[in-house]
């Protein structure tokens, strides 16, 4: 009991993260930087904090951190015509170092925190309350993002918009969709995500900051977006599984030492069985046979992503 | 001056870069001439500052000779890193296994870690060409599972004698050690085998009908299949050739540096590849450099009067800004040229992509 | 709804899809747009549609200027279009297809929408199932989901730019009702082909373009051979081509059927003999260049047997039937041909399959100075592919032809080439016959394959549906043919 609880909140700066980045790529830009931009607003957002003494600022340093960097890739895509790998790749390696370097004076101190709140009546529902309901506020926004990114996508006439765009944008244009300029906001959107998810991780799951505090979350939520289909809710999910693997690897670690240390990876295998398992071609035979299955293994990236989209 | 654009693609965001490592060095509260003075004497200013520098410069110029085999076959092989650890431990098995003199444990070692790397490469161009994994993805995520598979053997069957430690394994047996002249730490053999490689690259991509028609590959694969070319076939070549040239650091990371298998074996040489490649516009013959201005940067940090991690982290900056500046810089003067139709503008110093949609 | 496009400019880099376009078209019309693949139909009706920027000129709806300077102002206008490959999104279902950026609230009314989508459909008896997924429609059904959406939105004139392409013959027939349909209504239909056939079929006016602009306006019914005139300009008079003596049996292929996911190809036979010219008419896309790349081993057959000289050549990848002497040629020549990035002498050495592994660079490169001199490619050894015009792209693509072939196979030989060029094409590819060999081309210009070819099959859905020797047929009854006039109707 006690283990879920832990495991929904250790989870949650990965949710951010992912449906951040989930809302980016399902408007065509795929967001490469991830692992550094988690990290460079990680540290702003503690720095920031621990600075003014203000939890709000924090996260906003690191929704803006996050937003800078994603919208930076969005323009050498749409104005610049560059390549989204290439400058998300590089943003990568510079957003690590800068983090270490501007992060520098404030490693292993202690700082502001975001406090338990416990959701009063829902906190007593038997089991549930107890795991879902004795948690922080950041936590309660994650599961409220997580509904609504969904809702949003799929149950709302914008939501229809932002899956066009990601999916072939010239015809979203013959419809009369400003491409690039969604791509922009949803990107930039996405990229407040992930900065949020980052400063959710230095306030709340792992408080402070240190060398590399992030290291290798945001590869793990880059491959969870795949793993979760481009779906918010399936998404969440993996989050959450990720969080149970690093449990269930400290629970193995007198026991099974070798094993425990394996086990946090294995997002990784999961996302290249995904990719394989949804692009093969008894996949496609069996839901062109079963449409309801879709529904469950639905998972096809948008055809667009990673594409610049010109009208002339 | 027909000279003077090119001259000026590069030099102003060199300059850029400068300009905000030294905005940097003013924010950590040092001196940025004092520093660009130690930066020099830390990374060429001795015999062994040089040899360190050139340590560095071999792993990144192997790693930067594969991927300019894997971009210009049009592939994003971010999994270079993977592949490097791969090579790390192929070699790590054969130091550990096999006794033997020290010329004959070099080439078994470098074998290893060739077919280690090779393997490796392969796995993400099969996963590429037999299952339509991206190779970005693909990968990534052998990337971790090669770490993985590292952390896996220190802590398991590899482990220390006495206590299992994520330090490393015990040290190879002293035959398998890159040989060394004096206290120096740089391996001449490494080098020569760095420097062979990048001729090798570069001569196999200009003057080989292979080369060609990996470019081709890369450029526009249904055009190579009605010239003839095998694509599959060559698509998995340079998965294996960018593959082994990484396992090929990978091995000279353990055996010519650590003498051990550690848990990040390759120091993020492989991702630093991709940054040369990218800044040497998937050139060969621009890789030697770049590696050595890299390398410069990254031994002389060292030498800052910073604290450990700080100065590492520096070098880091002024490489992303470069190699950002000169994406940005090309990119920007790629859509001014478009927008006068210059008929002969000439090609930004990195094009978008590597090759066609590949 | 009646509309004036005056003196529309468009240009693309140097090319000028548009120059100075003028085109009137009444309300309750069906108005024809006629002209061969670019000659700039499609970018005037995308200027229409609001999806490019034109560079300069009006467009005059009911008396009023409007700017459509977006989709959605053309929309707005009541402007809709269809293109040619149906803009809808594979991964969604239909409903959501339809509803995408329909006007309304946040929410999505599903379950409303649903009855609307079943109305549009119901009055033109489309039947799409609104919970289907858009990957498993038909090209037809596509088209008829898009329809749906432009008029549930409003659309008052309605562009179909080459809407038959990939489409059922009965399809055919149930569109074009539905076509007529709506000018009875009152709504103005422009209709973009360069199908002769249909367009008389359908169309009260005719507006022809070439090479970017207007050549002339004509009221229906017109001869056909007079619109073919303005289509192509006046026939050239060139001689025809000397007849040689035929070879041996040369290929074979026996009951070869193709499937693929637009069109299937069924028990398709064919004999050429050595110095053969074959050419294969019919509207784009029935099946005459999946034939071409099954015998190429491009594409692989079903069933069926292909042999060249008598030796079975079915299933072999393209690169193996390089090496007997079998070649193709396809019609995107900077797209499937050449290798962008690529110089001239880099492609010469790409195509000689004797290069050494160690590329002699000086020797290439005289050896490209030579070709490109004998050929009149204009352009220099070092210029890339993608420098060339069309015609010297085409020029290049034949000089790197291998010698000896036995059978040549090419998709549109002079396509967007001026006189001279498509001279010259010929004169090449004649002359290899003297050699022995075989060529069997695609093309829609009905002028060149009767002047070129021995026999000529006619394709329609995927089958040969007449099979003549060009000598004993005309432009006339070739138009038919290729219209399908000749197919059993049920």
């Amino acid at each position: 009991m006690n283990e879920l609880n832990t495991l929904i909140f250790t989870a949650t700066p990965l949710v951010f993260a992912v449906v951040g980045e989930t809302i980016s790529e399902k408007a065509g830009v795929i967001n490469l930087s991830m692992e550094g931009s988690l990290m460079l607003s990680a540290m702003a957002g503690f720095v920031i904090a621990f600075e003014t003494n203000s939890l709000l600022l924090g996260f906003l340093a690191g929704a803006i951190v996050g937003m800078l960097v994603a919208l930076l890739i969005a323009f050498s895509s749409i104005r610049l015509k560059l390549n989204q790998v290439a400058v998300g790749f590089v943003l990568f390696q510079l957003c690590v170092d800068l983090s270490t370097f501007l992060g520098n004076g404030h490693v292993r101190i202690a700082g502001p925190t975001v406090q338990a709140w416990s959701i009063p009546l829902l906190k007593d529902i038997p089991v549930i309350g107890p795991i879902f309901f004795e948690q922080n506020l950041l936590v309660y926004v994650s599961y409220l993002l997580v509904f609504g990114a969904w809702w949003y996508m799929f149950r709302t006439r914008p939501g229809l918009g932002l899956q066009g765009v990601g999916e072939r944008p010239e015809a979203a244009h013959s419809r009369g969709i400003q491409v690039n300029r969604l791509r922009y906001i949803y990107t930039g959107l996405g990229g407040a995500l992930i900065g949020i998810g980052g400063a959710s991780y230095s306030l709340s799951v792992k408080i402070g900051w240190s060398f590399q505090h992030t290291r290798n979350l945001g590869w793990i939520a880059l491959a969870i977006v795949i793993f979760g289909g481009w779906q918010p809710i399936r998404a969440a999910m993996g989050a959450y599984l990720f969080a149970g693997l690093l449990t269930a690897a400290q629970l193995l670690q007198e026991p099974l030492p070798d094993l425990a240390q394996v086990l946090p990876t294995i997002p990784f295998p999961l996302m290249i069985l995904t990719l394989v398992v949804i692009y093969s071609d008894w996949l496609r035979r069996l839901t062109d046979r079963f449409p309801t299955l879709r529904a469950v293994f639905a998972g096809e990236p948008p055809t667009a992503i990673g594409t610049v989209f010109e009208t002339d | 001056m027909s000279w003077m654009r090119p001259l000026g693609r590069v030099l102003i965001p060199i300059v850029g870069a400068m300009a905000f490592a030294i905005l940097l060095l003013l924010l950590a509260g040092a001196n940025p001439f004092e520093a660009l003075g130690l930066l020099v004497e830390g990374s060429v200013g001795s015999a062994a500052n040089l040899s360190d520098t050139l340590t560095a410069w071999v792993t990144m110029v192997l790693a930067a000779a594969g991927l300019v085999v894997t971009f210009r076959a049009g592939l994003w092989n971010i999994g270079v890193e993977g592949q490097v650890i791969a090579g790390s431990i192929a070699a790590a098995f054969a130091a550990r296994t096999i006794e033997g003199p020290v010329a004959v444990m070099i080439i078994l070692t470098m074998l290893a870690g060739l077919i280690g790397g090779g393997l490796w490469g392969l796995l993400a161009g099969t996963l590429r060409v037999y299952g339509k994994v991206n190779e970005i993805f693909g990968g990534l995520g052998l990337t971790f599972v090669a770490t993985s598979l590292t952390t896996y053997l220190i802590i398991g069957p590899w482990k220390k004698a006495g206590v299992a430690s994520t330090g490393g394994t015990d040290p190879f047996p002293r035959d398998s050690w890159l040989p060394t002249i004096g206290t120096l730490r740089v391996s001449i053999v490494a080098v020569i085998v760095a420097a062979l490689a990048v001729v090798a690259v570069y001569f196999m991509m200009r003057g080989t009908r292979f080369g060609l028609r990996l470019k081709a590959v890369g450029q526009n694969l249904r055009s190579a299949v009605l010239f003839g070319i095998p694509n599959k076939r060559y698509l998995l070549l340079a998965f294996i050739i960018g593959g082994a040239l990484a396992g090929l650091a990978g091995t000279i990371r353990v055996t010519g540096f650590h003498h051990k298998l550690v848990p990040t074996p390759s120091g993020a040489h492989g991702y630093l590849g991709i940054l040369i490649v990218l800044l040497a516009g998937f050139q060969a013959k621009w890789i030697a450099p770049i590696a050595f201005f890299f390398a410069a940067i990254a031994v002389g940090a060292s030498q800052l009067p910073l604290q450990m991690e700080v100065d590492s982290s520096l070098g880091g900056i002024l490489r992303g800004v470069l190699v950002l500046f000169v994406l940005l810089f090309g990119g920007w003067q790629a859509r001014r040229a478009g927008a006068r139709l210059v008929a002969d503008a000439a090609p930004p110093v990195v094009p978008a992509t590597p090759g066609g949609e590949g | 709804m009646s509309l004036e496009l005056r003196d529309i400019h468009k240009h693309f880099g140097p090319v000028r899809a548009n120059d100075g376009i003028n085109l009137t078209v009444e309300a309750g019309t069906m108005h024809g747009l006629l002209g061969e693949n670019g000659a700039g139909k499609s970018t005037l009706m995308k200027v229409l549609s609001g999806f490019h920027a034109p560079d300069s000129g009006e467009i005059i709806l009911d008396g009023k200027h409007i700017r459509a300077s977006s989709p959605q102002d053309a929309i707005g206008h009541g402007i809709g279009m269809l293109h040619q490959d149906p803009l809808v999104f594979l991964p969604f279902s239909v409903i959501d297809n339809f509803l995408l950026q329909s006007p309304g609230g946040l929410r999505l009314d599903r379950r409303s929408a649903r009855r609307e989508f079943e109305e549009v459909c119901e009055r033109f008896q489309f039947s799409l199932d609104p919970s289907a997924s858009t990957r498993s429609l038909t090209v037809g059904e596509r088209q008829q989901l898009e329809i749906a959406r432009l008029l549930w939105l409003g659309a008052r004139v309605l562009i179909l730019d080459e809407p038959t392409t990939g489409i059922s013959a009965p399809q055919r027939v149930k569109l074009f009702a539905t076509l007529r349909a709506l000018a009875e209504e009152g709504m103005s239909v422009i209709f973009v082909s360069h199908k002769l056939e249909e367009v008389e079929e359908l169309c009260q006016r005719v507006t022809v373009m070439r090479q970017g602009k207007v050549v002339g306006h004509a009221e229906m019914p017109t001869p056909a051979s007079q619109l073919v005139e303005m289509m192509f300009g006046a026939p050239v008079e060139v001689e025809a081509a000397q007849p040689i003596e035929l070879g041996d049996p040369l290929l074979r292929v026996k009951d070869l059927s193709v499937e693929e996911r637009l069109l299937s190809i069924e028990a398709l036979s064919l004999d050429v003999r050595g110095g053969e010219v074959i050419g294969l008419a019919g509207l784009g896309g029935s099946g005459q260049n999946t034939f071409m790349r099954a015998v190429a081993g491009l594409v692989s057959p079903a069933g069926g047997e292909i042999t060249l000289d008598g030796k079975q050549i079915a299933g072999l990848p393209y690169r193996d039937l390089l090496d007997v002497g079998i070649q193709y040629l396809p019609a995107g020549r900077l797209e499937e041909g050449l290798v962008q990035g690529l110089s001239i002498t880099e492609h010469f050495v790409l195509s000689d399959p004797d290069t050494p592994f160690f590329v002699d660079w000086d020797a290439a490169a005289e050896h490209a100075a030579r070709a490109v001199t004998a050929n009149f490619i204009k352009g220099r050894a070092d210029s890339n592919a993608e420098e060339l015009s069309g015609g010297n792209m085409q020029r290049l693509l034949l000089a790197m032809l291998r010698p000896g072939l036995r059978l040549l196979m090419m998709e549109h030989p002079t396509r967007g080439l001026d006189i001279e060029s498509a001279n010259w094409v010929w004169s090449q590819l004649l002359s290899r016959r003297e050699d022995g060999t075989a060529i069997i081309f695609a093309s829609v210009d009905l002028d060149e394959l009767l002047r070129y070819s021995n026999r000529i099959l006619v394709f329609f859905s995927g089958r040969v549906i007449s099979e003549v020797n060009a000598s004993d047929t005309d432009v006339e009854e070739l138009g038919f043919l290729i219209g399908g006039k000749v197919r059993e109707q049920q």
